[in-house]
């Protein structure tokens, strides 16, 4: 078997998996829902108010919802000693990262695109710029995330208060991605600038981010 | 058994050179440096401010090669990897203290100069982040069982290597409201000669006492690997001796 055959593999399990519990898709989407309603109620937004603020709502809701789900992700390898089996499979320590990360952005895309009329419905969007943009954005933001966090809940797999430590390294090190996707996404719905040298940042980060997963995550998984 | 000194001849000097230093320093900075036009008084606490700014950006690199290194001779030669952990740890602690102070001066002085003590402008938020990514690093550190401890910090410290420089560089974007840096910001930046002994004594000092600060943690770090060592040891022994 080749390398993509591998990511291919590990990523038809965890789609598999998701497809019969549904856990994490459906908590997510959810929690993601309740973020913008109580944002929505907390901020009581005009048209042109949402405008501003919206970008930068999605991704807070986004981001809380996806740390909620990527803490479970690794959890389900820990049953019946998964983990363990997968250690001293033959198969590349990297391949099983990167079906996992593109397992975990199918998820949040799905919820992306459940959550996004409902999105336009409660903050009255109507945009400005050029909304195909959005079509690069959201993915580029989602993997910024989807990457980094995925790569920080197997670090966290064997510390104690796992739940608390997620977000407590993973949003120092997202931050310049997370004001990437927050300008761009303003840029776009507002049209009063260019969100081009944020997607710019956002890709960077990507390369930079993704490198660095793959080849750190064989010492995070062995690590003892 | 041999304790590792937490205080030799060297660690003696070097701290009664530090004192001298600081004293020397504090004397130039607060009462021989002249008054600044514009900002009278209020100015001296440049002195602490910018040389603490600048050594706080020094002590992440030591923590980032200490982790290279650890990573590098985990598996070759475990007490090497064990002293770079112990550098590492160290510098993060150092880096804390630092830029800590650097951004509580900030806001003493934003609030005299500025009249606000904080504001989302490049530098100050920039500051902000390095200082959340070595408390998160140290929260990992006190959050891992005793074990992995090493090996996840490294990564995490790798990682906030690499995000040191995007931060800088996406918070620039962003805005920027801090005055252009004073050295190296053009034809009009630097401070006049008058300044330069004070603002030079200060740099010196503080990195002499930030350098005193590593060693001691240091010590104290590889006190603790020691005996941790001495009790696996001793635990190894009862369970032999059990056996026969």
């Amino acid at each position: 078997m080749n390398y993509l055959s591998h990511v291919l593999t590990h990523l038809r399990k965890d789609l598999r998996l998701e497809w019969r519990s549904r856990d994490a898709i459906n908590g997510m989407l959810f929690f993601a829902l309740l973020v913008v309603v109580v944002f929505s109620l907390a901020f009581d937004p005009t048209a042109a108010m949402s405008r501003q603020i919206a970008g930068g709502i999605l991704w807070v809701a986004l981001l809380f919802a996806s740390t909620t789900a990527l803490n479970q992700a690794w959890t389900r390898e820990q049953r019946n000693r998964v983990l363990e089996a997968q250690r001293m499979a033959p198969s590349p320590p990297s391949a099983l990262f990167l079906g996992k990360a593109l397992a975990n952005l199918i998820f949040v895309a799905s919820v992306e695109i459940v959550l996004a009329p409902l999105f336009t419905v409660f903050y009255n969007l109507h945009v400005l710029g050029q909304g195909w943009l959005l079509a690069v954005i959201m993915p580029l933001g989602t993997w910024a995330l989807v990457c980094n966090g995925t790569f920080f809940a197997a670090l966290g797999l064997r510390t104690r208060n796992r739940e608390l430590l997620l977000p407590v390294i993973l949003f120092p090190i997202s931050i310049p991605a997370l004001l990437g996707m927050m300008q761009a996404t303003t840029a776009v719905l507002s049209g009063e600038f260019s969100p081009n040298p944020w997607i710019r940042l956002l890709v960077a980060y990507n390369i930079a981010f993704t490198a660095a997963c793959l080849l750190l995550f064989e010492i995070v998984l062995n690590a003892e | 058994m041999q304790r590792s000194r937490i205080f030799g001849p060297i660690g003696a000097v070097w701290f009664v050179l530090t004192l001298a230093a600081i004293v020397h320093a504090t004397r130039l900075g607060l009462l021989l440096a002249p008054t600044e036009a514009t900002m009278g008084n209020v100015q001296r606490i440049f002195y602490y401010h910018v040389p603490s700014s600048m050594l706080s950006l020094v002590f992440p690199y030591v923590n980032f090669i200490a982790s290279v290194a650890y990573l590098f001779w985990r598996r070759r030669d475990p007490l090497k990897a064990l002293t770079a952990d112990a550098v590492a740890i160290s510098s993060a602690e150092v880096t804390v203290v630092y830029s800590s102070i650097c951004l509580l001066t900030g806001m003493l002085w934003g609030r005299a100069a500025w009249g606000i003590w904080w504001t989302w402008d490049a530098r100050l938020t920039s500051m902000l982040l390095l200082w959340l990514l070595y408390v998160s690093y140290l929260m990992l550190r006190k959050f891992s069982s005793t074990g992995q401890t090493h090996t996840l910090a490294a990564v995490l410290s790798v990682f906030a290597a690499i995000d040191v420089p995007i931060v800088f560089m996406s918070i620039r974007w962003w805005r920027t409201q801090h005055p252009a840096p004073v050295f190296g910001g053009g034809p009009d930046s630097g401070i006049d000669a008058s300044m330069k002994p004070a603002f030079g004594w200060n740099v010196l000092a503080w990195a002499l006492w930030g350098v005193l600060l590593l060693a001691l943690r240091y010590a104290l770090e590889r006190r603790r690997q020691e005996r941790e060592q001495e009790a696996a040891l001793q635990a190894i022994e009862a369970s032999l001796e059990m056996a026969q």
